[in-house]
C-alpha cells in the first residue's frame, strides 16, 4: 500500500466520520417537522445534538481540508465541477448554524418558528444533495483532459444520482430516528421507534436499489461485501428498533452509512473522480495526488491528532449521555 | 478577453466579500474566548460573584459572535476549489497542508470544547468547565496560526519547489511555511489586533452600562456595576497592551515586507520614486499615469526609518519596483502595480483607526486609575462607578466626563475597521499575484466555471451575509443592552463528572437548552 493509497482510505475514513455523526444531525432536523408534535418536543430533539452538531461538522472540514492537502487535483475538480449544489449546501450549513444558536435568543413565537423552519429544510437539502453529489463521483462525470468538469449544473441531476440523493436522506433520517430514541425519554422515545422503523423499511427498499445498481455498474468484489454488510446492517438494526434495543439499534444504523459509504470508495478506487468522456481523463488516487513529502508529513499528523479527536469527541459524547424529556427543557429564556 | 476579466473580477469580488465579512468576526471570536477564559478562571479562584456575571454577560456576545464566525468559516474551506481551481491545483501539496492541519488540529478543538461550555455549566465540574473554554481560546489561536502561515506563504512562497514536470508547487520543508519571519510576525500582527478588538469591544460596553449607571444611580445596581467596572478595567488593560504589541509587530512587519514586497510598500506610501532618505506621507492624491503625485504633505526621513531603522536608507519607489518587476516576469511595469488608491488610504486607515482605540485604551486607563492613585475624597468603591481623575484631586468636568465615556463607547468598533482595511491592504497590495512572484490573481481563477455561476454565487453569498448581519447585530445589542443579568446563578453545588445521585436531580431542567 503506497502513501496515495493511505489517503484514499483516510479521506473515506473523513467522509464516512462525517455521515455517521452528521447524518444523525441532519436527520434530527428533519424529524423536528416528521416527529415532534409541539415547541417542546422540537426542542428536546434538536438538544439532543445540541452540544454535539458542531463537532461533528467539523468531520466535513477536515474531509475537506485533508483533500485539498492530498489530492489537490481532487479538492479542485469537484468542488469547482460541483458548484451550484455546493453552493446550496454551504447556505444551508451557514443558515442551519446560525438557526440552532440563534433560535433561542428571543422569545417571539415568530421569530422561533422562522428558524424551526430554517433548521427542517437546511437539514433535509444538504441531505439529499450530498447523496447527488457522492452518486456522481462514483459514476463519472464529464471532465476533460484539463481535469475539469465540463458538464452543467443540469447533468449532476441524472436518474441515478436522484436515487444517490434520496438514499442519503432516507438513511440519515432513519439514522436520525434511532439517535433520537437512543437519547430521549417519555411518549417522543416510542414514537421515535415507530418513525424509525417505517423510515428504515422505506431506507431499506431505496439503498437496496442504489447500492445494486453502483454494483452493476462499478462494482468489485471488494464493494459487494460492503454492499452486503450495509443490507445486513439495515435489518439488523431493524430488528433491534423492534426489541427496543435502542444502542444496538443505534450501532447497526452507523454500520449501514459506514458500509454503504466505503461501498461507493471501494467501487471508486483507484479513481477519485471518473471521467465519462474518456477514462485517460480520469482522476485517479495517482494522477491527483500530492508529492510523497506532503503526504508523509500530512500521514504522521493524521496519526497523531485523529485518535486525539477521536478520544475527546467521545467523551463529549459521554458526558452528555443522559437522556433528555420535555420535562428537562427549560421554560422560555430572556 | 472581457469575459475573463469578468471572471477574475467576480471571482475576486467574492473573494473579499465573505473574508473581510468573516473577519469581521474572528478576532472578537479569538479576543473574547480568551477573556471569557480569563473571567471564569478569575470566578473559579476567587468565587467573587461578580466574575461569573462577567463571565455569564460576555459569553453570551461571545456565543452570538463565534455562531457567526464558524458558519461563516465554513465557506473559506471551499471557496478556493470552487472559485479558484487553478490556484488549488497549483498550491495545493504547500497550501493544503496548514489547511488541513487547521481543521483537524484547531477546528476539532474549538467546536468540540465550545459544546461542552455551552452546555456543560450543570455537567462538569466547575474546574473542568473552565478548562474548556481555555481550549476552545486555545484552538482559536491555533486556527488561526495555520491559516496565517498559509497566507503568509501567498506573500512570501518559501520551503518549496517548482515540479519540473506538472510545474506545480511542491512542499519541501513544512518549518518553513510554518516558521518563516513573514508568518511568526503576522501572526503576532494578527493576534495583538484580535485582542485590540476585544477590547475595544469590551470598553465600549461597559462604559455604556456605566456611564447609564452614573447618568442614573436610581437605576443602577451595585452588583451589575462591579461587574462591568471590572470588564472596563480588563478591556482598557487589554487595549493598552495590545495595541502597543499591534504598534510593534506592525512596525516589524512593515520592515520585513519591504524586504519581501517593496512594492507593497511603496504603494502603502505612495512613493512613485525611490527616495533617499524617504519621507512618510501624511496624505496625498496620487495619479497613477503619470506615475507621481499631484498632491502631498510628508516627513522627511520617516520612511526611512520605518523600512530600514535609520533616517537615510534609500527606499525603492513604485516607478523602479514595477520596472524591475517587469524585466523578472515579462510585460509593462504597469502591470505591476496595484491599486494605489486603495493601498495608501487602506494602509492610512488600518493605523489611524487601531491606534485611535490605543490612545483611548490609554487615556482610559489613566483617569480610571486604580484608588491608591487618588486622594481619599475621589475614592470609590467596586460597586460605584469610577471617577474620572485628571490628577490626583482633580476629575474632568462634566463635558470632558460625558464625552470620555461617550467616545468610550463610539471607538467600540475602531478595531473592526482597522482589520478589515489592513486585509484589504495586505492582499490589494500584493496584486498582480495571488502567490508573490510565482502566480498571478488572472491565472488563479477556475477556467470552467461561468460567470452566471459566479454571479449567482457571488449575489447569494452577498444577500445571505447582509440579512445575517441584520440579524445578528440587531442580537448583540439586544443582548449588550440588557446588560448582566442577576437571575443567572452559579450551580448550588460544583457538578461531578458522575452526573446526579438522586432521583429527585434525574427530572431537573438543563442549566442550558437551545
Amino acid at each position: 500500500m503506497q502513501l496515495h493509497d493511505i489517503w484514499f482510505v483516510l479521506i473515506a475514513v473523513l467522509w464516512i466520520g462525517y455521515f455517521f455523526l452528521e447524518g444523525f444531525d441532519f436527520g434530527i432536523g428533519v424529524l423536528t417537522k416528521l416527529l415532534a408534535r409541539d415547541r417542546a418536543e422540537r426542542r428536546v430533539l434538536i438538544n439532543t445534538i445540541g452540544p454535539v452538531w458542531d463537532g461533528n461538522e467539523v468531520w466535513l472540514l477536515t474531509a475537506g481540508g485533508a483533500t485539498f492537502a492530498a489530492f489537490p487535483d481532487w479538492y479542485a475538480t469537484l468542488f469547482s465541477g460541483f458548484y451550484l449544489p455546493l453552493l446550496m449546501i454551504l447556505v444551508c450549513l451557514i443558515v442551519r448554524g446560525v438557526a440552532f444558536e440563534y433560535r433561542h435568543k428571543r422569545t417571539e413565537d415568530r421569530w422561533q418558528r422562522n428558524w424551526e423552519h430554517a433548521i427542517f429544510w437546511t437539514s433535509l437539502l444538504p441531505a439529499f444533495l450530498w447523496g447527488v453529489a457522492f452518486a456522481n463521483i462514483v459514476h463519472g462525470v464529464a471532465i476533460d483532459r484539463q481535469k475539469n468538469y465540463v458538464g452543467s449544473f443540469w447533468g449532476l441531476l441524472n436518474p441515478y444520482a436522484l436515487l444517490g440523493g434520496l438514499v442519503t436522506l432516507t438513511l440519515f433520517t432513519f439514522h436520525g430516528a434511532v439517535f433520537a430514541a437512543l437519547k430521549t425519554v417519555g411518549d417522543i422515545r416510542t414514537r421515535a421507534r415507530a418513525a424509525a422503523l417505517r423510515l428504515g423499511l422505506l431506507t431499506a427498499v431505496l439503498a437496496l436499489a442504489f447500492l445494486t445498481w453502483t454494483q452493476a455498474h462499478s462494482g468489485t468484489g471488494w464493494s459487494l461485501a460492503a454492499l452486503v454488510i450495509a443490507v445486513l446492517a439495515l435489518a439488523g438494526a431493524l430488528v433491534a428498533n423492534q426489541l427496543a434495543r435502542e444502542g444496538w439499534a443505534f450501532i447497526l444504523s452507523g454500520l449501514t452509512i459506514v458500509a454503504a459509504v466505503a461501498m461507493l470508495f471501494l467501487a471508486l478506487f483507484p479513481n477519485v473522480m471518473p471521467s465519462t468522456l474518456d477514462p485517460a481523463f480520469s482522476l485517479t488516487v495517482t494522477n491527483a495526488a500530492s508529492s510523497p513529502y506532503t503526504l508523509k508529513l500530512m500521514t504522521i499528523v493524521a496519526a497523531v491528532f485523529t485518535p486525539l479527536v477521536l478520544l475527546y469527541q467521545g467523551w463529549t459524547y459521554w458526558v452528555f449521555r443522559k437522556r433528555i424529556g420535555v420535562q428537562h427543557i427549560p421554560s422560555a429564556e430572556v | 478577453m472581457e469575459l475573463a476579466v469578468a471572471h477574475e473580477t467576480i471571482a475576486r469580488w467574492q473573494f473579499g466579500v465573505t473574508t473581510v465579512y468573516h473577519f469581521l468576526f474572528v478576532p472578537l471570536t479569538i479576543s473574547l474566548a480568551a477573556v471569557v477564559a480569563g473571567l471564569e478562571t478569575a470566578w473559579v479562584r476567587t468565587g467573587k460573584e461578580k466574575y461569573f456575571h462577567a463571565t455569564k454577560f460576555w459569553g453570551k456576545l461571545f456565543l452570538i459572535n463565534i455562531a457567526m464566525g464558524v458558519v461563516t468559516g465554513i465557506v473559506q474551506e471551499f471557496q478556493f476549489g470552487m472559485n479558484w481551481s487553478d490556484y488549488s491545483r497549483f498550491v495545493g501539496d504547500v497550501f493544503g497542508a496548514p489547511l488541513a492541519m487547521e481543521a483537524l488540529i484547531a477546528f476539532f478543538f474549538e467546536s468540540t470544547f465550545i459544546g461542552l461550555w455551552i452546555f456543560g455549566w450543570d455537567k462538569l465540574p466547575k474546574k473542568i468547565h473552565c478548562a474548556c473554554i481555555w481550549m476552545v481560546a486555545l484552538g482559536t489561536v491555533l486556527s488561526a496560526y495555520f491559516i496565517l502561515a498559509a497566507n503568509s506563504w501567498m506573500q512570501h512562497p518559501s520551503g518549496y519547489t517548482i515540479d519540473p514536470v506538472t510545474k506545480k508547487a511542491q512542499l519541501t520543508d513544512i518549518g518553513k511555511v510554518l516558521f518563516q519571519d513573514t508568518t511568526l510576525v503576522v501572526v503576532f500582527h494578527t493576534l495583538t489586533a484580535a485582542f485590540l478588538t476585544g477590547a475595544a469591544f469590551m470598553v465600549g460596553i461597559a462604559s455604556f452600562h456605566l456611564w447609564k449607571a452614573k447618568r442614573r444611580p436610581e437605576t443602577a445596581d451595585g452588583r451589575k456595576t462591579a461587574a462591568m467596572r471590572t470588564s472596563l478595567r480588563f478591556g482598557l488593560v487589554l487595549a493598552v497592551v495590545a495595541g502597543l504589541g499591534t504598534a510593534i509587530s506592525g512596525d516589524t512587519l512593515a520592515k520585513v515586507m519591504f524586504e519581501q514586497q517593496p512594492m507593497k510598500m511603496a504603494s502603502a506610501e505612495a512613493l512613485w520614486d525611490t527616495q533617499s532618505p524617504a519621507p512618510f506621507s501624511i496624505f496625498a492624491i496620487g495619479n497613477v499615469n503619470a506615475g507621481h503625485n499631484s498632491v502631498e504633505l510628508e516627513i522627511p526621513g520617516i520612511l526611512s526609518f520605518l523600512a530600514k531603522s535609520d533616517f537615510s536608507s534609500p527606499v525603492p519607489g513604485i516607478n523602479d519596483t514595477a520596472a524591475a518587476e517587469a524585466a523578472r516576469y515579462g510585460g509593462q511595469p504597469g502591470d505591476y502595480i496595484p491599486n494605489i488608491f486603495v493601498t495608501y488610504w487602506g494602509f492610512r486607515l488600518m493605523i489611524g483607526f487601531g491606534m485611535t482605540s490605543f490612545v483611548a485604551g490609554l487615556i482610559g486607563l489613566w483617569t480610571t486609575r486604580r484608588k491608591r492613585f487618588l486622594a481619599p475624597a475621589y475614592r470609590t468603591a467596586e460597586d460605584e462607578v469610577p471617577r474620572l481623575m485628571l490628577t490626583p484631586t482633580r476629575e474632568m468636568g462634566p463635558f470632558l466626563t460625558r464625552w470620555s465615556w461617550r467616545i468610550g463607547i463610539l471607538t467600540m468598533g475602531f478595531p473592526l475597521i482597522a482589520n478589515s482595511f489592513g486585509w484589504i491592504f495586505t492582499e490589494m497590495g500584493r496584486q498582480p499575484w495571488a502567490v508573490f512572484g510565482l502566480m498571478t490573481t488572472a491565472d488563479a481563477v477556475s477556467p470552467n466555471v461561468s460567470v452566471t455561476t459566479q454571479v449567482i454565487a457571488f449575489s447569494t453569498f452577498t444577500a445571505l451575509y447582509a440579512i445575517l448581519a441584520v440579524i445578528e447585530v440587531k442580537l448583540l445589542v439586544k443582548y449588550a443592552k440588557a446588560g448582566i443579568d442577576l437571575t443567572d446563578r452559579p450551580p448550588a453545588k460544583d457538578p461531578t463528572l458522575r452526573g446526579p445521585s438522586s432521583d429527585e436531580d434525574a427530572d431537573k431542567p438543563l442549566a442550558f437548552a437551545y
